[in-house]
């Protein structure tokens, strides 16, 4: 199901933040955060594998007609996240702020938007994905 | 299952001192329904108290510190309500709750060093201080401690602001501070002394003006039982089962050490299961699946795992948390790490546990704070979050990493 490609290094100067915006932004990430990028074509989207420098893994998957629907985020380091997230970084910081004693834990899910977030210190994961963007016989599992 | 198969205790002791860093009030502890025993007051044991804390808070378990400039007998102070969190390394105070004047650390240039501390969902901002930390009778001599929310270091960097939320107030953080003693002796290690891409450490030149910086792992944030003259190898958490409705406090024991006195001698009947170095995990066997980023976590307050058969609460009084129609028991295996990422020729413990409705626990009684049936969602498939709850009712050892001990090196946990 699977075949790998290595994906160009695009020139590309865009700051759009990544979730929701085009696939030029995952260039522009790299670029920003000095990642290593992988890309995996699947059956219904791409994932762009980043490697910053601290460690931390970050995806972003891209569906065919090139927006980035889902992120997912893994390693000693948090990313940024307000890059990462983009306009929905402002759902990750309420929801934080709403959730009770909720430091070590996040997770909103909502009709649109999923965020989860969890781990501990030198160890965090999380991920969010845009629901209705999600392409068709997509497993949220899959988005990880 | 109901609740009628957790054993039933629940301990209401009044009287505890928490400024009182002497032990636990009454002396002779107190007996837990899960078959462990508190001990009473010695120099290496610090009382903790399970209860709502200052900000109305769930599974948070507290402790006291007191803090002294260091070599000072008189710059000092007693804090209350300091989360006791293994999943984090370093003792961090609120400026809020803090009184004594603790002289900020500087680099080789003179400029002020702080800290972005990074948890999951939020961060905390603040200058890194030194001070003589005693917690029980033991005393951490020069230990670098970050002070959260300094007024006069009142703008935090974006990339730090990039992170998360904002929790520079006791309201917001929900103690006055967190006692963080994770398995690993820093709180970043060698990767933020070779480089700044993980964002944690900062010089500032002005209150407005902080850079990236890399930072020997001597000046960072370093669990504080490390830097005590005796007991240092571990600690063990204490603290006695409670009803699975909820009670409103637990009070147990926070012990330095283990195997180095006559009141942490090892348990034959618990399991060491060593941890992965760095991260501290271990592997769950749960659902039949195995999860291999899994941890104990106290500053965690539920049990955190994906399973999609548990409904997930609407009410926004319990977000993220599960609401299952009835209470849900679990059996699972918790097994020492390794690359493999199974169970197999390592050593393991059966654990059980049990997920109740949190917006039935929630509104049963708005005055408790112990709830050891409460549970949550959680993003990945590989991951079991066995937080406070799971401690109920448990001797938990923790070895840390570099430490040896009667049972092995660490880092483990044994129960």
């Amino acid at each position: 199901m699977t075949l790998a490609a290595l994906a160009a290094i695009l020139p590309v100067t865009a700051v759009h933040a990544a979730l929701g915006a085009p696939y030029t932004s995952v260039a522009s990430d790299q670029t920003k955060l000095g990642a290593s990028l992988k890309a995996t074509a699947h059956d219904a989207y791409t994932v762009h594998e980043l490697t910053l420098p601290s460690g931390t893994l970050v995806r972003e998957y891209t569906a065919a007609n090139g927006t980035v629907f889902a992120v997912a985020w893994n390693g000693p380091a948090k990313p940024d996240l307000s890059r990462l997230l983009g306009s929905y970084f402002a759902d990750f910081v309420a929801t934080a702020e709403s959730t009770p004693g909720g430091r070590n834990h996040l997770s909103l899910s909502r009709s649109d938007l999923v965020i989860q977030a969890g781990g501990h210190m030198r160890a965090f994961f999380g991920r969010a994905y845009l629901v209705a963007a999600v392409p068709a016989g997509v497993s949220s599992d899959e988005l990880r | 299952m109901n609740a009628s198969r957790l054993f039933v205790i629940a301990v209401l002791l009044v009287g505890l001192g928490a400024c009182d860093k002497s032990g636990l009030s009454g002396g002779s502890g107190s007996s837990g329904g899960g078959g462990n025993s508190i001990p009473g007051a010695a120099a290496n044991v610090a009382v903790t108290v399970v209860n709502a804390g200052p900000a109305g808070d769930v599974n948070t378990m507290f402790t006291s510190v007191t803090i002294c400039a260091p070599g000072s007998t008189t710059n000092c102070q007693t804090i209350e309500n300091i989360e006791i969190d293994t999943g984090s390394t370093g003792l961090r105070i609120l400026a809020s709750a803090l009184t004594a004047n603790l002289p900020i650390q500087q680099d080789s240039s003179g400029a002020s060093l702080a800290e972005c501390t990074q948890f999951v969902s939020s961060y905390s901002w603040g200058p890194i201080a030194l001070a003589d930390v005693t917690i029980a009778s033991e005393t951490a001599a020069s230990l670098p401690v970050q002070v959260i929310g300094d007024s006069s270091f009142a703008s935090v960097p974006a990339a730090c602001a990039g992170t998360g939320s904002e929790e520079d107030t006791v309201q917001a953080f929900g103690a006055n501070g967190i006692l963080g003693i994770a398995t690993e002796a820093q709180d970043c290690g060698a990767s933020c002394a070779e480089s700044t891409a993980a964002g944690f450490y900062y010089a500032c030149t002005t209150g407005t003006n902080c850079v990236p910086v890399t930072l020997g792992t001597a000046n960072q944030l370093q669990n504080p039982v490390t830097f005590f003259a005796t007991d240092n190898n571990g600690v063990i958490i204490e603290l006695p089962s409670a009803t699975a409705t909820g009670v409103q406090s637990l009070t147990g024991a926070l012990i330095f050490g283990i195997d180095t006195e006559s009141n942490n001698t090892s348990s034959a009947t618990a399991t060491v299961l060593p941890v992965q170095v760095g991260t501290g995990y271990l592997t769950v066997s749960l659902n039949g699946n195995f999860y291999t980023e899994s941890f104990l976590d106290t500053g965690s307050n539920g049990y955190y795992f994906a399973d999609s058969s548990l409904t997930e609460c609407s009410d926004s009084s319990a977000t993220g948390f599960y609401c299952p129609a009835s209470t849900t028991s679990f059996s699972a295996v918790v097994c020492a790490y390794q690359d493999s990422g199974n169970c197999t020729g390592v050593t393991e413990k059966s654990i059980s546990f049990s997920i109740a409705n949190a917006d039935t626990l929630f509104s049963t009684n708005t005055a408790f704070a112990v709830f050891p049936t409460l549970g949550g969602s959680y993003p990945t498939a590989s991951s079991v979050d066995l937080g406070l709850p799971f401690f109920y009712g448990r001797n938990v050892y923790e070895a840390f990493e570099n430490k040896s001990t009667s049972k092995g090196s660490g880092p483990y946990y044994a129960f």
